[in-house]
């Protein structure tokens, strides 16, 4: 049990009962596997017997509809397109992470707003600006970070659910076509990733392996979270 | 906080409770400066189509807490400062709005979130070059509009923050809260307040001199045939170009 630690103000205007549940984070670029992990930690933990909740980007009912009809246009500026996503990140927040966490759940989330800074970075918009609009961020109890060249990224979309306007960044206009675009613009991405990595240290994980390789790394350091064994250098800042 | 406005065009706002008479004033200047031959744009509060949707389902709903009521309206905001304000003042235009960051500094906070939080949020935007504050006492304010709207809504009572029960007592006690963040902006952000019970002839009179000395040797985007500005795109900001 303890007291919620927000990186800024938080909610001043509510008060939080203690949280005996464990926020663990999955950050790292799009393609690099995230989802397939989360599945596979969650049925994990749940075989272990911890009661586990997961949240993701864009999952709150309040924006959702409203972000995708936003994203389907083409006057969605930088500013607009971040704070749509602060939106959907709050409500979730409030309503959804924050009460699984009081009622001891194991909360596993699919990306946190530092995918959303490294996202605007790129699109010009001020890195303390943002930082500030995420003074409501609750401070995670695990931040793995599944780290993956582009090359890697590349091969896991095209066979997967293939290449998408966004994901390639076509919005900057850095190439004609989606591949070059991906290419230059998760590249960025990365450098943003890695400097968030040290910031706010991440645990970082080489993702350009095997499934099951990746999957074996990223229970350790929830086992020791789960037993209060987490070393405080693994923390996040 | 907010910066210098660099741009060539001038942007002139009015604030105030609801109830204060701003629009009624505001709504004057516009046709005043477009009779005048300059560009001008109209842009109100909360009423950007892209984000519409989501505010209009999250009020039917009430669904929003005080941080995603806030995170939404600078949504809006942010819309319409990327697709219209920023682009237009770039142009030479004047820009009116009906409200405008102090707005949301003001209900913000008077529903609890962190003052620095919401002002470092809006702090994209640009100080005006007018800005208008129509001061009304509380009871006035209040009286005007519960006679002239029978339904208050929800959200504009502050209903979400249980000061009362009932509807009209709510509303007062919040658009009270409101009042007083105003106040204390005052001089934190130059706001220059007009008495909002003097008739609506003296108070324009008082608002068009303000607006004649910051247009003083001015020149903006010509605008011969004295023609309202529409913002085109059919999903961008869907703010009043042509008001009536």
């Amino acid at each position: 049990m303890k007291e919620p630690v927000f990186y800024g103000a938080g909610f001043p205007y509510r008060t939080f009962q203690k949280l005996s549940g464990k926020l663990i984070v999955l950050e790292g670029p799009d393609g690099v596997g995230r989802s397939t992990q989360i599945r596979l930690l969650r049925s994990w933990l749940e075989e272990e017997g911890y009661a586990v909740s997961d949240t993701g980007l864009t999952r709150s009912e309040l924006t959702q509809a409203g972000l995708d009809k936003a994203k389907s246009g083409h006057t969605l500026g930088p500013l607009t397109m971040s704070l749509f996503y602060a939106a959907d990140f709050a409500d979730r927040l409030e309503n959804q992470i924050i009460p699984a966490l009081q009622a001891g759940f194991v909360v596993l989330s699919d990306r946190y707003f530092y995918s959303v800074i490294a996202r605007d970075s790129i699109r010009g918009v001020d890195k303390n600006w943002a930082r500030g609009v995420y003074g409501i961020a609750l401070k995670p109890d695990l931040v793995m970070y599944l780290q993956a060249s582009v090359e890697s990224l590349v091969s896991r979309l095209i066979y997967g659910r293939g290449l998408n306007y966004w994901e390639a960044g076509m919005d900057l206009h850095l190439s004609d076509n989606l591949y070059d675009s991906f290419v230059v613009y998760q590249g960025l991405i990365l450098k943003e990733f890695d400097e968030l990595a040290r910031e706010y240290n991440f645990l970082t994980v080489n993702a350009d392996r095997p499934v099951d390789e990746i999957f074996e790394e990223l229970k350790e350091p929830i086992l020791q979270l789960l037993h209060n064994r987490l070393t405080k250098e693994k923390r996040p800042l | 906080m907010l910066k210098p406005n660099t741009t060539k065009g001038k942007l002139i706002i009015v604030e105030g409770i609801d109830g204060s008479g701003k629009s009624t004033q505001i709504d004057l200047l516009y046709k005043w400066l477009l009779s005048r031959g300059y560009s001008v744009y109209f842009s109100e509060w909360n009423s950007s189509a892209l984000v519409k949707s989501t505010t209009k389902m999250a009020k039917k709903n009430q669904s929003f807490t005080p941080t995603t009521f806030s995170i939404l309206h600078c949504t809006d905001f942010a819309d319409r400062w990327e697709n219209s304000i920023l682009p237009l003042l770039k142009a030479g235009v004047i820009v009116l709005a009906d409200r405008y960051v102090f707005t949301a500094f003001a209900r913000d906070v008077a529903r609890g979130v962190d003052p620095a939080w919401v002002r470092n949020m809006y702090s994209f935007a640009v100080k005006p070059d007018v800005a208008l504050y129509f001061r009304v006492p509380l009871d006035i304010a209040v009286g005007r509009i519960t006679s002239a709207r029978a339904n208050l809504k929800y959200y504009e009572a502050g209903m979400d923050l249980n000061l009362s029960p009932d509807i009209q007592e709510s509303f007062k006690l919040f658009q009270g809260r409101i009042l007083e963040q105003y106040d204390q902006m005052t001089d934190e952000f130059g706001l220059v307040q007009i008495d909002g019970t003097q008739p609506v002839k003296d108070q324009q009179r008082k608002v068009r001199a303000l607006v004649r000395k910051a247009l003083e040797g001015w020149e903006g985007l010509p605008n011969p045939n004295k023609v309202a500005i529409t913002v085109s795109n059919p999903l961008a900001a869907k703010d009043k170009g042509e008001k009536k």
